[in-house]
């Protein structure tokens, strides 16, 4: 169990301490202020280099990874992949080797191969890795905006702080999975990190989207998604990822949509302060109707904005940080 | 946080004996009063002046202070608390700090600055401060309010108020706050 992220990689949500996803959280509402200042940066990372490494497609993860990591003032270097010497069938082995080569503090990746951050930290083991999404495995820091967005709305509708509510907020809270688990590794990461912090997790998906050993998992899958509805307090939704094949496990997308797709007439089954969210990019029309994901108490935008403060906050306590006691 | 310009802070106290009391709440009561005096007179009138407190030692004496300035001038001072975490420059030698929000909801161009903190030392927290300063405008001036000076300068950097100058050894630790000042001996081991 690791119980702070500090001088560390971040791999992975699974093996992660209630306390280190605190930290984290309580650190990035720091960054949320400095975001809201004129001057949006800081120099806690002067003279560091960050690589950003996206071997598959990204626009918000990678934008707003460069967007903290410049925040912080370090240097961004960021291979375009598709016009690298990946592309004339250079190894991995090889381009970290190359990338490391020019002096780097932190590499955040994403790879189409679970466990693609992991190797990675193994050849380069001075260097913090972040794992930006790797295959179907995890995507740590979408789990940790994700948690962090609950807590700040939660905390708001209370006029709490964030920071001295700690986890509390997430005992008991009842919040529902839907769709692709199965190819998910947002799935994986939110689920880690909100058991890890008191929730109770149900998912809701079709038979064949649900992973093989969904049984090992530590959340209940539901019988009736519309029973769900009534139950949850949040909902998240997860993108039909049709570039993993995910199409084929469905008899068709409009069937998918009738059965477990969020449209106008199931969201007037939730709860009406239940939190409707979807890490995005969206498929409109699919698991989620265009005018849902509208409402106000959809706060799929929050979650982008959010990536800004808690990629700073992860950035700063792996990079800046060091293993020792903290000083109070 | 001047708490990290005290490397030998105790983390447990039973490293250190025990404390000695050098200041009492009355003290400090009085001491602070006497520099919001002070800060009047220097500024010729409170009208310009905006309290900046350090998170976290210095929060309750900026508070205290901005008070005190409230009552006798009768000018509602503006306040605000700075986090310097972020602008250290000892971040990679030692840990993380633990950071606290910053406050500051007015543009300080032109304004008389009063940093406040609790335990002046090495001056690397208020070289912070200072960089920090410059993303919330251009201070006509800048000065430094401290209830406890302690010496062992590491930076040309001196304060313009202070509650008591107490020449300190290494090896002694300062606590600060409102119910007074307190010095404890690290005990040889």
């Amino acid at each position: 169990m690791i119980q702070t992220i500090r001088g560390q990689n971040l791999l992975s949500l699974d093996n992660v301490s209630r306390e280190a996803i605190v930290e984290v959280l309580d650190t990035a509402e720091s960054f949320v202020e400095v975001n809201r200042r004129s001057i949006k940066k800081v120099p806690a990372l002067k003279g560091r280099v960050v690589a950003s490494l996206f071997f598959e497609e990204s626009t918000r993860t990678r934008l707003s990874f460069e967007t903290a990591a410049k925040r912080l003032s370090a240097d961004v270097l960021s291979l375009a992949v598709a016009s690298s010497s990946v592309k004339k069938g250079e190894s991995l082995r090889d381009t970290i080797a190359t990338i490391d080569a020019l002096g780097i503090d932190a590499v955040v990746m994403r790879h189409q191969s679970s466990g693609a951050a992991l190797q990675v930290s193994r050849y380069v083991p001075h260097v913090h890795v972040i794992n930006a999404g790797d295959g179907l495995h995890q995507h740590p820091t979408q789990g940790l905006l994700d948690a962090f967005t609950i807590r700040q709305v939660l905390a708001e509708r209370m006029g709490a702080s964030g920071v001295e509510s700690g986890s509390e907020l997430f005992h008991g809270l009842r919040i529902l999975i839907v769709g692709d688990i199965r190819h998910s590794r947002v799935a994986r990461s939110d689920i880690a990190a909100y058991v890890t912090l008191g929730a109770q997790v149900r998912v809701a998906a079709p038979g064949t989207l649900l992973p093989a050993d969904i049984e090992n998992w530590p959340v209940t899958v539901v019988d009736s998604f519309d029973e769900a509805l009534e139950w949850a307090d949040v909902v998240g939704l997860l993108r039909l990822q049709r570039e993993r094949g995910s199409g084929s496990f469905v008899p068709s997308l409009g069937e998918f949509t009738q059965t477990f797709g969020l449209t106008v007439e199931r969201a007037k089954k939730l709860r009406p302060s239940a939190i409707i969210m979807h890490p995005g990019p969206m498929n409109r029309g699919v698991e989620i109707d265009s005018r849902v994901a509208d409402l106000p108490e959809a706060v799929i935008e929050r979650q982008v904005a959010n990536g800004v403060p808690i990629r700073m906050a992860v950035l700063y306590l792996t990079v800046a940080g060091s293993k020792e006691e903290v000083v109070s | 946080m001047s708490s990290n310009d005290k490397p030998q802070t105790p983390r447990n106290d039973l490293a250190f004996s025990s404390k000695n009391q050098l200041l009492s709440h009355d003290d400090v009561a009085r001491a602070l009063k006497r520099m919001a005096h002070e800060i009047v007179e220097r500024n010729h009138s409170a009208e310009k002046v905006s309290i900046i407190g350090l998170q976290t030692g210095g929060e309750p004496f900026a508070t205290k202070l901005a008070d005190i300035l409230d009552e006798i001038s009768g000018v509602k001072v503006p306040f605000g608390l700075l986090d310097v975490s972020f602008y250290r420059d000892d971040l990679s030698r030692n840990p993380v700090p633990r950071s606290a929000a910053t406050t500051i909801d007015h543009d300080l161009t032109d304004r008389a600055v009063v940093l406040v903190d609790d335990v002046l030392f090495t001056g690397r927290t208020i070289r912070a401060a200072l960089n920090a300063l410059s993303d919330w405008g251009r201070p006509r001036s800048v000065q430094l309010a401290v209830m406890v000076d302690r010496g062992h300068r590491e930076l040309p950097i001196r304060p313009d108020y202070v509650g008591k100058n107490l020449p300190t050894s290494l090896d002694e630790a300062i606590t600060a706050n409102l119910d007074g000042v307190w010095i404890s001996k690290r005990e040889p081991s």
